[in-house]
């Protein structure tokens, strides 16, 4: 593919323009319309992920926009993944949304927008950018969680999202803003460089962050910042909870690195004691809320605020013994686990979907029960994905946890072996709530014994999905290495 | 080299396949081609014991390769005098836990045999280990399938005993899993056992990781106090998974000691050393005489096989060439005994669904032929000379006598208190007059199960008539890890 250096960010204008194309041709409302509006949506993703894919392999640090933006192997690497996230959500989400009448243009044309929000994240080079690509992804996706407009429980869990939201968004701009106060530039290396001077009001610069770091708590979903998931994850078409679940995890750990790791690495010692709390109150709280769920859904989101509290103990390494430094190990491990949860948890929304038949959402735990009978293959790769999330060799997830837990305990400081050892505690309680829903499905008996038989499409989706977790842990080298790579270039430019 | 690799990969791809081709409508199908399987998985081990050579104590067969650079972790397999029995082992016991499955399990046939050969390669792949980040996914991996065999083929209490079996095992793995990780970081970033074998290390971190690699081991044998699982475990199992269990999975826990605990932390292992001794001899004394009062036959068998793993503990712990190999022997041969009693019980299940002693009496009336075998591995399994069970015992007991008369003296009640509780079962079972109409019904065994008895049969009566070829391989090795573990690693 040709390297259009005079314009960096090619990909995002060519997302930009085939998200307007999307948009135009999902107004029509015929069923040959609609159709032909996904495939021109899959295609473009396609397109893109080529794109993003040739990108990340020549592994260059290009500035662009007047330096508002970065274009290195790590925002490309967070773009790919989201790009094929979105794209395997689509490929889950079809079948589900038109037997609902839901598959419409607007679904397809918001997911592109807010798609074109996270590659405009995690590419950030500025306060700014970051600011608005953050709304567009969120504002996308207010709406398309009250997708469903005559469902009660839809319309109420985007109201509780889109008001969080705002606040969150609210919050994060002012942090931002005393950054701006403190420093006097949006840009993050002028940022970095004028905190690595030391002449810079500690006072405003530690408010500032505080109100930073709430405002990422709540894009990621981590407690006490996470009273909006739960509710969002259960009330959204499961297609949208899919689509919440997976991309925008990716930007906001974008945008986590980029503004704290990037931008205020001079402050770490402050903000890493604020995650570490963060994250060990999120695995706290997840982990025991998810084992009294009966629903699927809900259950998923608790597990989600645990999981996302496992991966921000990468960043937390960034200053131990009072020296910086700049766990790139931490980080990359961090990466590594986001990258591979988002797999999983696609995969896991994705057999919802699946499941879920006209006119019947699968949603409960008790639905699942003998789906080992019923349908062998698909109770099988959802316990791949419930071994993985529960950190059980060799899947994916234990080589993730194994990452951050070494990143940690590399540091030889006490204080972070213990940590670790707490994680781990933590996770052994996690592993009850995923052998629970194993159990449900192989060890119950089912309700209705008839099979059930996805749609190929998603069925094969979902086969690949699971190979996947499998694969990435029997051989996790390639992308670890992608990952550490990615990690150590943003942090040396 | 290929054999080895083989051994590990080849039943996981059979059981992949079997999975892929296996429906309900063809079950027949399903069970000839496991055992075709399992019958090729066993006969690439074969290999590995005719091409050992004996003159050396160190890896052979080995393969390695980098697997994960981050971690600098290596696909390191390979096989020493010790280890590679347990491949054999493991193979063998594959195959007839596939025959005894046969016309019993009626229910998702392809899964229960697809989850008994992947477990099957994974405990080999265990056993082959050599680098420690591979051995744990290994080590954790057998848990996944061993959840669903007792999980979804099991008794009525089948979902208590799943969980109990996987959280207690995975508590324990998890404490080892730190010890890993404290040893990759002392030996600069290496998860090559035998570098670690050789590094220096404090009293207080060899203490730490000895209590680690305990915390894992001591669950996995299963050493009293933790050994609560395991009875409930066997109990609802069904009858391959039984099998396995007592066979292998306990296996891997007292290979753990020889491979770490042992060799990594030896000084901690000599101070520690009155510890594991008082352990084993509760387990061999006091789990004895619980066995004496079970009712359930399962139960009875499981008691006895803590008891009898309590010898393995002992004999690794009174470090001596003669009660490490005697240690050893006593594995494979209770890998034999304990398999062959908990099949025998499975046959009788079969037929009159109890395990009750008390449902039982004077089945020799109506089985004679399997009432022979029944109480041939009772008799091995009390320790009778001529029978596996017996040489095992029996070298741990000589090699005690030398180390202290009294841990010697206590040890050798377990001989008459293993005497006891089988033979008392026996009694119960086989002798006397038949009084139940179930047993007064009762069919005797046919070839199928006759053929699946009959191999452990042999193999238990070959190792007790001639034990050498067993203990001349292993030798070396053993000589080896003794020097070794004779050695200080204090700094």
């Amino acid at each position: 593919m040709i390297h259009f250096t005079s314009l960096p960010i090619y990909p995002e204008i060519f997302l930009l323009l085939m998200a307007s194309v999307v948009t135009l041709l999902g107004t029509g409302a015929s069923q040959a319309r609609q159709k032909t509006t996904y495939v021109v949506t899959q295609i473009s993703l396609g397109v893109l992920a080529l794109m993003h894919l040739s990108e990340l392999q020549l592994a260059q640090t290009v500035y662009g926009m007047q330096r508002m933006v970065v274009i290195d192997p790590l925002g490309h690497l967070l773009a790919l993944s989201a790009t094929l996230a979105t794209m395997i959500t689509m490929g889950f989400s079809r079948p589900y949304l038109a037997s609902r009448d839901l598959l419409k243009g607007e679904f397809l044309s918001l997911a592109m927008f807010s798609l074109l929000g996270i590659s405009v994240m995690v590419s950030a080079n500025n306060f700014l950018v970051v600011y608005v690509g953050l709304e567009l992804m969120s504002l996308s996706l207010y709406a398309l969680t009250a997708l469903r407009r005559d469902h009660a429980v839809s319309t109420e869990a985007a109201m509780k999202y889109f008001i969080l939201g705002a606040l969150a968004s609210g919050f994060l701009l002012y942090g931002l803003s005393m950054m701006y106060g403190a420093t006097g530039t949006l840009d993050i290396p002028n940022v970095f460089e004028a905190l690595h001077k030391g002449t810079v009001n500690q006072q405003v610069l530690t408010f500032g962050l505080v109100f930073i770091v709430s405002g990422l708590a709540f894009k990621l979903g981590l407690a006490p910042f996470h009273m909006w998931v739960p509710d969002v994850y259960q009330g959204a078409p499961t297609a949208v909870t899919l689509l919440i679940s997976g991309a925008p995890k990716l930007a906001a750990f974008g945008i986590t690195f980029r503004i704290l790791v990037e931008a205020l690495s001079g402050q770490a010692l402050d903000w890493q004691q604020m995650l570490i709390v963060l994250s060990v109150v999120s695995m706290t709280l997840g982990n025991l809320a998810a084992i009294v769920q009966s629903n699927l859904k809900r259950l998923l989101a608790y597990s989600a605020i645990a999981q996302l509290g496992f991966m921000l103990l990468g960043f937390t390494p960034t200053v131990v013994d009072m020296k910086t430094v700049l766990a790139a190990n931490g980080y990359s491990s961090a990466l590594f686990y986001i990258v591979t949860y988002v797999l999983t948890t696609l995969g896991t929304f994705g057999l919802i979907m699946v499941l879920s038949r006209n006119g019947f959402e699968s949603e409960e735990v008790s639905d699942l029960a003998g789906l080992g009978k019923r349908s062998p293959w698909i109770a099988g790769v959802m316990a791949l994905f419930m071994f993985s999330l529960a950190g059980i060799p060799p899947l994916v997830g234990f080589y993730a946890k194994f990452a951050v837990l070494q990143a940690l305990v590399s540091t030889g400081n006490h204080g972070y072996i213990v940590l670790a050892v707490v994680a781990v505690l933590l996770s052994l309680i996690g592993a009850y709530y995923y052998l629970r829903i194993v159990k449900t499905m192989f060890f119950d008996e089912p309700a209705d014994p008839t099979p059930i038989r996805g749609e190929v499409g998603a069925t094969v989706l979902l086969a690949l999905n699971g190979l996947a977790a499998l694969g990435f842990g029997l051989l996790p080298d390639g992308l670890m290495s992608v990952c550490r790579d990615a990690v150590l270039k943003a942090i040396n430019t | 080299m290929i054999f080895l690799n083989l051994a590990i990969w080849l039943p996981i791809l059979a059981g992949v396949v079997l999975l892929a081709l296996g429906r309900d409508d063809n079950a027949r199908a399903v069970r000839w081609m496991a055992l075709v399987f399992a019958l090729a998985s066993f006969v690439v081990t074969i290999p590995l014991i005719t091409g050992f050579d004996m003159t050396q104590a160190g890896m052979q067969f080995a393969t390695d390769f980098t697997w994960i650079e981050r971690f600098n972790a290596h696909y390191h397999v390979a096989v020493d005098g010790i280890s590679v029995w347990f491949v054999l082992l493991t193979a063998l016991i594959t195959v007839v836990v596939v025959i005894s499955a046969w016309e019993v399990i009626t229910e998702r046939v392809s899964q229960y045999m697809a989850a008994f050969l992947i477990l099957s390669g994974v405990m080999v792949g265990v056993f082959a280990a050599v680098d420690g980040l591979l051995f744990y996914t290994f080590f954790e991996a057998t848990l996944i399938p061993m959840y669903i065999i007792i999980g979804v083929w099991g008794g009525p209490k089948r979902i208590y005993a799943s969980f109990k079996f996987f959280l207690y095992t995975l508590l324990g793995s998890l404490l080892m899993l730190v010890a890993l990780v404290y040893l990759y970081i002392q030996s600069n970033a290496s998860f090559d056992i035998l570098t670690w074998h050789k590094l220096p290390l404090s009293m207080t971190a060899q203490t730490g990781l000895f209590f680690a690699f305990l915390a894992a081991f001591a669950v996995k044998v299963p050493m009293w106090p933790v050994h609560t699982w395991l009875p409930d475990v066997h109990v609802e199992a069904p009858t391959g998974g039984s099998a396995v269990l007592a066979a292998i999975m306990l296996k891997l826990g007292a290979y753990g000691f020889l491979r770490f605990s042992l060799p990594i932390a030896p000084d901690a292992s000599h101070h520690w050393a009155w510890l594991i001794i008082a352990l084993s001899l509760i387990a061999v004394v006091y789990i004895g005489l619980v066995a004496m009062v079970q009712t359930d036959m399962k139960k009875l068998v499981a008691y006895s096989s803590i008891a009898h793993m309590g010898f393995c503990t002992l004999g690794f712990f009174i470090f001596n060439s003669l009660g490490m190999q005697g240690a050893i022997v006593q594995m494979i041969s209770h890998g034999f005994v304990s398999a062959a009693m908990f099949l025998c019980i499975g046959v009788l299940y079969d037929r009159v669904h109890s395990r009750d002693i008390a449902a039982y009496g004077g089945v020799t009336n109506t089985m004679p032929w399997f009432a022979t075998f029944a109480v041939l591995f009772a008799m091995a399994n009390c320790g009778l000379p001529g029978t596996a069970g017996f040489v095992g015992e029996w070298m741990v007991i000589l090699a005690t006598t030398g180390f202290n008369f009294w841990v010697a003296a206590l040890s050798a009640t377990a001989l008459i208190f293993g005497a006891a509780y089988t033979l008392w079962m026996v009694k119960r079972v086989y002798f006397g007059p038949v009084t139940k109409g179930s047993v007064s019904r009762l069919q005797d065994i046919n070839a199928r199960e006759f053929f699946m008895l009959a191999v452990l049969a042999v193999a238990v009566l070959a190792m007790g008539l001639y034990p050498k070829p067993f203990t001349d391989v292993m030798q070396g090795s053993v000589d080896a890890l003794l020097k070794h573990v004779a050695q200080s690693k204090l700094s």
